[in-house]
């Protein structure tokens, strides 16, 4: 009897949150518990019970494509994380001088953000072919000026970053902002009074202030950079080769191209792992610190 | 400001200094400053001016000339061409049907994610059960859980549901995965409400879909304002669950768009590719230039947990 009243106390609140309960339960731990235990098995294109052990990781670690795979995402991941904190940071520190036309600088450094990957990399394919960039240099007489890093196996990763950036970096400035915007002007008078220069309040005060907001910035940036996937189908479709190939297509290909199951959840489930290596410390950070306060 | 100063000071240039030190226009601080923020902001709009001129421009001239040069005759016939003739593998009947399903796949997805999660805010800020605030935790930390982790169950769950392959399919996908963000922005401002408002609801006698209707729901005009653009420009940028759960004929406008530019047959009509592109981009551009300070908060929410 007591345990049927607290079931029903708050009944409408528990009927309203159904959606909520049922998404948390069926796909967020639902769907992630079955892709981790049926990347054990077999499965090639319908899924099946019969477990192999670490067969799939094996082969999974094995295969070049998924080496190559790896490798991009790295190069893509360490030169986003490094060139938007960078250059979002410089961005907003520029942004916060008192300057004229603020609210233009801002529409402009922000609106590559409101469009997809998939515009991004199609406006980028264009822009980097032969007829682009390249064309445009030698008719200026540099003859053999060469600019085709798409057809260019080892340069292709690099065009699909200068995407990316450009894409993502008005977000980071954007949060910069914000976070410097909460700086209090005590800080700012106090640094002036001490007679500190203004790049060194930066550096060695402002900065550590920040830590919370480059925290956020980057775990928001690094979880989305594994996700990359639409920016490489618009713009190289993982070519020249399998030379600009990443983890979430490699899934993408072995469970829907392919018809091999088994080796898309091991995929996937590694990448997961990945996630879990940046997310966790994170937590521990941002919630065990908190309580411990 | 900077030049009332200077005409001020310039009877007393032989005096003692006095007053604030002026600001000289052309300080090399400044100039830097600006210089570096225009710099950046032609690179910023660099690709948006090749788009609009490559798309203005004949085929011939764009093979001729560079892509930088603006057109010297304007044409727009790739629009044209883009709209409603650009092929995707045997169908030639231009990225307008992708427009088209985008509009069947946003408005549904943003309608029902929206009341989805202003209810879930609500009971989480204001009706608080054992447990609700487990499930909100996994809930936002599933917000970071890669999307293939859970793409290949999701296709079963869908096809048991009958709806693969559909726009109630599609619907579903983008409900689930809009949650995560929609719920945290709707909690947050439902719990910055003044809690009397809500306390004196109850002391009147009103239920708990009493005062979401007739109270919270009519303070929060710009919390769904932000959630509708969230979620408009989310879905309508979105490419990876387009492809696999909408079917075929109901490819949204990113897919299409990817199609068209990207198929190998036929002859690579640039102008066309860039009209096209264009055109899929205008939807979130045109939200983001009317928007801007609302889609700011709405990228801020997202970022800054609570």
């Amino acid at each position: 009897m007591t345990a049927r009243r607290l079931l029903f106390r708050n009944l409408n609140a528990k009927i309203a949150a159904l959606p909520m309960i049922a998404t948390v339960l069926v796909v967020f731990i639902g769907c992630t518990v079955w892709t981790v235990v049926y990347s054990f098995t077999s499965s090639r294109s319908l899924p099946m019970l019969n477990f192999v052990g670490f067969d799939q990781y094996t082969r999974l670690f094995g295969a070049s494509r998924w080496d190559v795979s790896i490798k991009n995402l790295a190069i893509y991941g360490i030169l986003s994380l490094i060139f938007s904190l960078v250059v979002g940071f410089i961005l907003a520190v520029f942004m916060d001088q008192k300057i004229r036309f603020e609210n233009a600088f801002r529409t402009i450094f922000l609106y590559p953000f409101a469009l997809s990957h998939i515009v991004t990399g199609l406006v980028w394919q264009w822009i980097l072919n032969p007829f682009g960039i390249e064309k445009v240099v030698r008719d200026l007489g540099f003859e053999s000026f060469s600019f085709a890093l798409l057809s260019n196996r080892s340069m292709a990763i690099y065009a699909i970053v200068i995407a990316g950036l450009w894409q993502g970096t008005g977000l980071v400035m954007a949060l910069m902002l914000a976070g410097l915007r909460n700086i209090d002007e005590e800080i700012w008078k106090a640094a002036r009074v001490d007679g500190i220069p203004t790049w060194k309040t930066y550096v060695f005060v402002i900065i550590p202030m920040m830590r919370p907001v480059f925290i956020t910035t980057l775990v928001l940036i690094a979880t989305g950079i594994v996700k990359l996937y639409d920016l490489v189908v618009a713009m190289t479709n993982g070519g020249p080769g399998i030379s600009t190939e990443v983890p979430a297509k490699y899934v993408y290909d072995f469970m829907f191209g392919w018809a091999n199951l088994g080796q898309g959840l091991a995929a996937s489930t590694v990448m997961l792992a990945t996630v879990l290596i940046i997310l966790i410390p994170w937590a521990m950070l941002e919630f065990g610190g908190r309580k411990a306060k | 400001m900077a030049e009332a100063t200077i005409i001020h000071a310039a009877p007393h240039a032989k005096a003692e200094p006095w007053g604030a030190r002026p600001r000289r226009m052309f300080a090399p601080a400044t100039v830097m400053v600006y210089g570096v923020l225009i710099v950046a902001a032609l690179y910023y709009l660099l690709p948006l001016y090749v788009m609009v001129m490559t798309s203005l421009k004949g085929m011939p001239e764009i093979r001729l000339g560079n892509i930088f040069a603006p057109p010297v005759e304007i044409t727009f016939e790739p629009w044209v061409k883009a709209w409603s003739q650009a092929c995707t593998g045997l169908y030639c009947e231009g990225i307008r049907t992708g427009f088209w399903n985008s509009v069947k796949i946003t408005i549904p997805s943003a309608i029902i994610s929206i009341f989805i999660a202003s209810v879930n805010g609500y009971a989480l800020s204001n009706w608080k059960f054992r447990g609700s605030e487990v499930f909100f935790t996994i809930l936002l930390f599933g917000a970071f859980i890669p999307y293939q982790v859970m793409l290949y169950p999701l296709v079963i769950i869908t096809r048991e549901l009958g709806i693969f392959g559909s726009l109630p399919g599609i619907v579903l996908i983008h409900t689930i995965f809009g949650m995560p963000i929609l719920t945290l922005l709707f909690r947050n401002y439902f719990a910055s409400l003044p809690p009397e408002l809500f306390k004196a609801a109850r002391v009147d006698g009103a239920g708990f879909w009493r005062i979401f209707l007739q109270i919270m729901l009519p303070m929060s005009l710009p919390i769904f304002v932000v959630g509708i653009i969230l979620q408009v420009t989310g879905i309508w940028n979105d490419f990876l669950f387009g492809v696999i759960f909408a079917g075929t004929q109901n490819f949204p406008m990113t897919v299409q768009l990817n199609n068209v530019v990207n198929s190998v047959q036929g002859v690579k009509e640039y102008n066309v590719n860039m009209a096209a592109t264009i055109l899929t981009g205008a939807v979130p551009l045109l939200i983001y230039f009317f928007s801007g300070r609302y889609f700011v908060r709405g990228i801020a929410a997202g970022a800054v947990k609570g």
